[in-house]
């Protein structure tokens, strides 16, 4: 039997085969959202067992690494949401840099104001500009990780954009 | 709003957050999924059955209450 139709059936064997060949993309692809590598980590494992509760629900003649993409969207995104609720109650630091610096060029008290802004967006507009603007995946992509089409995919990015220069020009940052 | 102002925008958020180097967890994360299979599923408190059965027990026995609580919710 493939090892697809093996995961349907929910044989653990056959989930495990399939964790260590996609833990790395999935891990890529929700650190390009999240931006923290230690809440990727959680993450990763927080998709791959929603993976696993729903494998009754999974078509072995589909990609089984666009349908674990869009868990991890999902997974993402929750986290984006709950960071972003619990950054408004009590004041989190907004930079959560995974060890890339970041352009020295920029003056710090500038990039913390764009950390802040870009933090301010609500889950779904942070995600789509994360993925469009600073990790430049196509707009397929996005909108297969998203379930959504790539002209909602191009609405959002423009969305963001505007949200991100109306409250750069009001924190007096030229964009 | 064009081209060149969204190409401004984009310089600025690259700078701000430079993009993601691909890379793989840390550690093998398997132990960590096998874990959270085993843990036990979340257990429905006693008051919550309790609150249930008193919900059900009045629709039964008045169900002209589903309407008004349908409207209310």
């Amino acid at each position: 039997m493939e090892l697809l139709e093996q995961f349907v059936l929910g044989d653990l064997d056959a989930f495990e085969t399939l964790f260590h060949q996609f833990q790395h993309e999935v891990y890529g692809w929700i650190l390009r959202i999240v931006r923290d590598p230690a809440a990727t980590e959680d993450l990763t494992v927080e998709t791959f067992w929603r993976i696993y509760r729903s494998h009754g629900r999974f078509d072995p003649a589909h990609s089984f690494g666009a349908w674990a993409r869009r868990i991890a969207t999902n997974a993402a995104l929750d986290h984006l949401r709950r960071v972003r609720t619990l950054r408004a109650e009590v004041a989190l630091p907004t930079d959560f840099s995974q060890g890339t610096p970041p352009n020295p060029a920029l003056q710090r008290e500038t990039r913390e104001q764009v950390l802040q802004c870009f933090r301010q967006l609500p889950a779904k507009l942070q995600a789509v500009a994360t993925l469009a603007l600073i990790e430049e995946q196509s707009y397929d992509e996005i909108a297969a990780a998203l379930g959504i089409s790539p002209g909602a995919v191009k609405l959002r990015v423009f969305r963001a954009v505007r949200q991100l220069r109306k409250s750069l020009t009001r924190a007096g940052v030229q964009a | 709003m064009n081209a060149h102002d969204d190409e401004k925008i984009r310089k600025l958020l690259r700078a701000a957050f430079p993009p993601v180097a691909a890379a793989g967890p840390p550690r093998d994360l398997w132990p960590a999924v096998l874990r959270r299979l085993d843990e036990a599923p979340a257990r429905v408190p006693w008051f919550d059955w309790v609150f249930a059965g008193v919900l059900a027990a009045l629709f039964v026995l008045f169900p002209e209450v589903i309407p008004a609580l349908f409207y209310y919710l």
